[in-house]
């Protein structure tokens, strides 16, 4: 049985469904660039002894030189929290917050991530992405809240229009139940 | 070097375990430049976003899934494909236990051979993560999955 609260949400969005599945947005090139401080950061905080980031010995036989990990993808894409040249403001997974405003759903987690990875990202390389809205799912109620769930498909192209990944995100966003 | 022949279906992956704490979390999300308050701010998360405590962000998630695999690998293992889903926050001061299992192996039409692996992410009792992965690992010593592009890169 529905909850008041899963009818309001579901008849108040249910006409963005349709409007907004399938919607992309190219968001272009991130602030930044691919480089090895980041890419030891990323080493640093997952404890990862991998040669590969390590030894550029190693690096140069195994992949032609410094690679960050595939997993670091997403690093790549989000704007600075301070940019003096930005021209507009852009969030992180810029797509996902578009759609939280749009169907006024204050909060939201991930729920899950699919990375087909392709050619690897070198320092260097400036990646760039298109975002766009693949399912949005009906309401539903968890132990957060109320919402729905909706995936977004993230394209990343390095600078040579190389395709590094597609991943998917899995999202729930909701408004929190009242405890 | 982890070489095809070596791996069947069923092997396990040796287990990790991480202790993590706020400095773990913390530097997750500062390595990948994920500043939403969850994953620092305590009374956010707690007052705001309804969860226990501020919890590890995806990102940092798949880079640890990726260090224990590559961990298993060595450096020649090239992660071709990724899938997993949270069910339920890690937090500061739990242990977070990594464990796999082969779930198949193959070798495509290319010749780079494939693992997949199911992994479990666990804290005590409960299913945090659950993950998928595949792998491309060397045939041989003279194979290097990292040299393949193009149509022979289809993971």
């Amino acid at each position: 049985m529905s909850s008041a609260l899963e009818e309001e949400i579901g008849a108040r969005t249910a006409a963005l469904v349709p409007k907004w599945t399938g919607v992309s947005l190219d968001a272009g090139p991130g602030d930044v660039e691919c480089e090895r401080g980041y890419i030891l950061h990323w080493a640093e905080a997952t404890e990862n002894a991998n040669l590969l980031y390590w030894d550029e010995g190693v690096a140069q036989d195994v992949t032609g030189g410094w690679i960050a990990p595939p997993s670091m993808l997403s690093v790549w894409m989000r704007p600075l929290m301070f940019n003096p040249n930005a021209r507009e403001q852009v969030r992180p997974l810029e797509m996902h917050f578009r759609l939280k405003d749009a169907f006024e759903l204050p909060e939201g987690i991930v729920t899950g991530n699919e990375i087909v990875f392709g050619v690897p990202v070198r320092p260097g390389d400036m990646i760039a992405t298109k975002q766009t809205v693949t399912e949005i799912g009906d309401v539903r109620t968890n132990r957060l809240g109320t919402g729905r769930p909706w995936t977004i498909d993230v394209t990343y192209t390095n600078q040579r229009g190389e395709v590094v990944a597609v991943e998917s995100y899995r999202m729930f966003c909701y408004v929190r139940s009242a405890s | 070097m982890l070489l095809f022949g070596k791996v069947q279906v069923g092997d396990t992956v040796p287990t990790l375990e991480v202790p993590v704490t706020a400095r773990t979390v913390v530097m997750g999300a500062s390595s990948s430049r994920d500043w939403q308050p969850q994953h620092h701010d305590h009374a956010w998360a707690t007052t705001r976003a309804g969860t226990k405590d501020i919890f590890l962000n995806t990102p940092n998630q798949a880079g640890w899934i990726e260090r224990y695999l590559t961990d298993w690998t060595g450096p020649y293992g090239r992660l071709g494909r990724m899938r997993f889903r949270m069910r339920r926050p890690v937090y500061p001061g739990e242990t977070l236990v990594f464990n796999g299992t082969v779930r198949e192996t193959a070798v495509d039409e290319s010749g780079c051979a494939w693992v997949d692996v199911d992994i479990e992410l666990t804290v005590g009792e409960d299913v945090a993560t659950e993950a998928s992965a595949r792998l491309a690992i060397p045939q041989d010593e003279k194979d290097n999955p990292w040299r393949r592009s193009g149509d022979d890169w289809r993971p």
